[in-house]
């Protein structure tokens, strides 16, 4: 065992704030009053006002940075390394779009300030449109959605509005067996039955089945492409063709974007409607969950469905058009994660067209050679050429009793964040890479070494893979016991 | 790394896609800019704005001083740059933060539990909604009218395909508080909810304990929203079966509509009913306090169409920039503020007489004949004026929406009531 890219180093312990608290200390000063003072019994009646918040924190501001700091030391981060985890495209976050997102203008703007004094904001969503129209090929699309799943929701609920236009809803939503789990959580809240479709022994949309299941109670396909295995789904055309012929739309999951920026457009093979996540494709930082931005992008038909308010052209000047009978409504208050399209924006000016094509194929790339380097020591169950990630099954290791999981727990020790485990679910114990574009070859070597380093270990030793990792400060976490008993909040120990 | 893949170029790769959907001409995309160019581009649509300009409007989207710790801390990589985290040990950091967070607003809103965000107050109000229907088992849902009309507009989306129909009940117009009469009236036994917010859409504070009442007696349960967080360092904690609002005064930038962070905060008895991400404590396998995600069988990676929520993706980090924010100003800071926000408002109330008699927090309405042409004239001076109401309530077409926080000057609330 070899482990080039790390070794341990101190890490502070760091009660929480409620433990670090003492009464009277604080990190914060308020100007003085510039007005008389009001009494809040007063102004608000005795039955409105509120005791002190019992347990709340008091530290001073070095207290409260060094608390922060330290904790932040407890993550890994892409800023550490490479973040293999597959579907979730974790690419470097451009500190320069931290910085324009800041812009006093933008960053102060109030969503109700006059449209003319808005124009600047406004210019950055129209120049995201036109840009996000561009890469997908499609018509139109609505910047509103917060993120993947809420894109998903906003798309089915287009098709259902353009079905209920053309006279019946219809009732079920079609989803491969390989699709990510907020599909079918969607489906069900835009009030459609889920039915799955099987994917054929390739790992592919199986077209036979598909014909099967179409019929006039289908409002449409959910399905990701290039799909969870990473295989571009070779027979689209013909699946939107199947589906248009019985008047069912089909949705894109444009989670896996990432790998046809610049190379193939959704619009040019046959989609209705599909999302697109910013914090995955255009980089803006996951930020330990978030926040993300899921554009919703249509074909013409889908158009007068979309949310409102629609940005607008008048005689010069941006508007927001409310007018819109046809309108799903909204799906969020104001006109979405704006702070987050901005950053979209700053990406895609920053690469170019040329830039972002040739981010495209560095992924895939990526992606391959991980795929040659690990084929000898990791079972691929299914073949056929893969585009941004790899699928391995952990077939080979679990005959010696090491699964998928304690794999990923070893990376850690080797100074990587796990790929992605158990999913695809059509896998059997699946260890899903996606690398994306911002690995150089140095630090895929280290990864591959790392692996296969793994691999040997398994045979070896294979109890250090089953109770890694050793050398984080945390070692593996009862989440059996979280869940038993759930403590979901601090509460002074009884004295 | 060609050689290694058995290509001699990285197109060659993209062979296997089929002819048909492939793009064969470059993107018409502008060709890539410097670092130097992307900050102008953004610095010149900046100076498109109200640069400068002092601002009176709230309506569910507040000015409040941003302590610099804010985005100190949120700037590290390593809670900038991690992803959701599933991976309990090497993502204690922002573990212990979100453990905090949901400790924090269970203290200001007295609720058991709390998740770790969802996207922001408008799709908390709905995910309740949905919330209290699942527990119900019941589908009627009974809005107040001063219930942010944005929000009810995203509740009706949500609640529209879920078999949930929306009535609402109207508001007192001397105290421009909810009319509880109304709500009596159409309360009946298929109510799943009562929604009310508080501060409400006028700025007024409602009686949340006699709505929450009157909507146990028919077997419903009562929802608070509210969209001003630092009323929470004053007023009394909602006696609500569930909590649901936007954090979006603690310390997250306007910036024109989001990202921000929306929060649901409820009773013990709901828990399995809740949407999003929650962190529980636990210990490592050396018996050492760690944190993991939890209760994870509500969510739709494991649940999939049965799922409480699609909800995958929310706002953790912008759920941070709260965490540190409270962590700043604390027990006693919070209250100061809120104060602060209190003594001005009433300072420009005093000056303008408030169209509504309900007590009021940092927000109230002002009748003006012209609420448009007062913005105008009001532009002309760099203030920004309220938000005119009559887009959103016919009946108050002779009426604005006026804010004032802890960063509102006192010579510019002089300046504003004078062009009344």
């Amino acid at each position: 065992m070899a482990i080039k890219k790390v070794r341990p180093h101190i890490s502070p312990n760091e009660a929480l704030l409620f433990e670090r608290s003492s009464p009277g200390k604080k990190a914060y000063q308020l100007p003085d009053l510039d007005v008389p003072a009001v009494d809040p019994i007063t102004a608000l009646g005795v039955a409105n006002v509120r005791k002190e918040i019992e347990g709340f924190p008091e530290v001073s501001e070095v207290e409260a940075i060094r608390h922060f700091t330290r904790l932040s030391t407890w993550n890994y981060a892409i800023d550490h390394g490479m973040y293999p985890l597959g579907s979730c495209t974790m690419k470097y976050n451009p500190r320069v779009n931290e910085l324009v997102a800041r812009t006093e203008g933008l960053a102060w703007a109030h969503p109700y300030q006059p449209e003319s004094l808005s124009q600047g904001a406004m210019q950055v969503m129209a120049a995201l449109e036109s840009a996000l129209l561009e890469i997908t090929g499609m018509d139109a699309v609505t910047l509103q959605p917060a993120a993947g799943a809420h894109g998903e929701l906003t798309g089915i609920l287009l098709i259902r509005a353009l079905l209920e236009h053309q006279g019946n809803p219809r009732k079920k939503i079609l989803i491969p067996d390989s699709a990510h789990g907020t599909n079918p959580a969607t489906a069900a809240i835009a009030g459609y039955v889920v039915e799955n479709i099987r994917s054929d022994e390739h790992g592919l949309l199986d077209l036979a089945a598909l014909e099967q299941s179409v019929d006039e109670d289908v409002a449409g396909l959910m399905v990701t492409n290039p799909n969870t295995l990473g295989v571009f789904e070779s027979r689209i055309i013909e699946a939107a063709e199947v589906l248009h012929r019985k008047g069912a739309l089909l949705y894109m999951d444009g989670a896996n974007m990432n790998a046809l920026v610049g190379i193939a457009r959704p619009g040019d093979f046959g989609v209705d409607v599909m999302h697109l996540n910013l914090h995955k494709t255009f980089s803006t930082p996951h930020g330990g969950g978030g926040p993300g931005g899921g554009p919703v992008a249509v074909k013409k038909h889908l158009e007068p469905y979309l949310p409102v308010p629609r940005l607008k052209r008048v005689d010069g000047h941006l508007a927001f058009d409310y007018n819109r009978p046809c309108s799903i409504g909204k799906v969020k208050a104001f006109y979405g994660n704006f702070g987050v399209l901005l950053r979209a924006l700053a990406y895609i000016l920053a690469h170019g067209g040329n830039g972002l094509r040739n981010a495209t194929m560095d992924a895939v790339l990526n992606a391959n050679y991980i795929r040659k380097k690990l084929e000898p020591f990791f079972d691929l169950p299914y073949t056929l050429p893969n585009m941004h990630e790899v699928v391995f099954s952990d077939d080979r290791q679990a005959r010696l009793g090491v699964r998928t999981g304690d794999i990923a727990k070893r990376l850690i020790d080797y100074g990587f964040h796990p790929y992605t485990v158990s999913f695809p679910l059509i896998v059997h114990g699946a260890m899903m890479i996606e690398p994306t574009e911002t690995e150089g070859k140095l630090e895929l070597d280290l990864f591959i070494d790392a692996m296969i380093s793994i691999a040997k270990e398994i045979e070896t030793e294979p109890q250090t893979v089953k109770t890694a990792p050793h050398s984080t400060r945390t070692s593996r976490v009862d989440e059996v016991k979280a869940a038993r008993k759930p403590v979901l909040k601090w509460t002074p120990a009884s004295p | 790394m060609l050689e290694v893949c058995g290509v001699r170029s990285p197109e060659e790769l993209f062979a296997h896609l089929p002819e048909a959907v492939r793009l064969k001409r470059p993107l018409a995309l502008a060709p890539g800019v410097s670092e130097y160019e992307i900050v102008d581009y953004f610095r010149k649509r900046g100076d498109e704005t109200a640069n400068g300009y002092a601002s009176f409007l709230g309506a569910g989207v507040y000015a409040h001083y941003r302590p610099v710790l804010v985005d100190t801390v949120v700037a590290r990589g390593e809670f900038l740059t991690s992803y959701t985290p599933y991976q309990a040990e090497i993502s204690q950091g922002t573990l212990t933060t979100i453990f905090e967070f949901q400790t924090m607003i269970c203290q200001l809103t007295g609720m058991d539990l709390a998740n770790a965000s969802m996207y922001d107050g408008s799709t908390a109000v709905a995910e309740a909604a949905l919330m209290a229907a699942r527990f119900t088992s019941k589908g009627g849902l009974l809005v107040a009218r001063t219930v942010h009309p944005e929000y009810r507009e995203v509740l009706k989306t949500y609640a529209k395909n879920q078999g949930m129909p929306i009535t609402e009940f109207g508001y007192d117009p001397e105290t421009a508080q909810a009319d509880l009469d109304d709500l009596e009236r159409k309360l009946n036994d298929l109510t799943a909810a009562v929604i009310v917010q508080s501060p409400n859409f006028f700025g007024v504070v409602e009686d949340v304990s006699r709505v929450t009442e009157m909507a146990h007696k028919r077997g419903a349960l009562a929802i608070m929203g509210f969209t001003e967080a630092v009323s929470l360092g004053i007023l009394e904690p909602p006696a609500a079966d569930i909590v649901a609002g936007e954090l979006q005064s603690f310390a997250i930038s306007p910036s024109y509509g989001g990202p921000y962070a929306g929060i649901i905060a409820t009773r013990e008895k709901f828990a399995r009913q809740m949407p999003g991400r929650l962190v529980g404590e636990t210990t490592d396998t050396h018996g050492h306090r760690a944190f993991c995600l939890t209760l994870a069988t509500r969510e739709q990676h494991i649940r999939r169409e049965k799922a409480t929520s699609n909800i995958c993706t929310n706002q953790a980090l912008i759920a941070l920039m709260a965490t540190v924010f409270m962590s700043v100003y604390g027990k006693q800071g919070l209250r100061e503020l809120a104060e602060q926000n209190l003594a001005k408002a009433h300072y420009l109330a005093g000056k303008l007489k408030p169209r509504f008699s309900g007590p009021f927090f940092n927000e109230f309405v002002v009748s003006a004949p012209n609420p448009e042409q007062i913005n105008a004239a009001l532009l002309e001076k760099k203030i920004i004026g309220g938000l005119p109401l009559g887009r959103f309530y016919p009946e108050l077409t002779d009426a604005m929406l006026l804010c004032a926080t802890e960063m509102s000057k006192r010579a510019h609330m002089d300046r504003l009531a004078e062009a009344f």
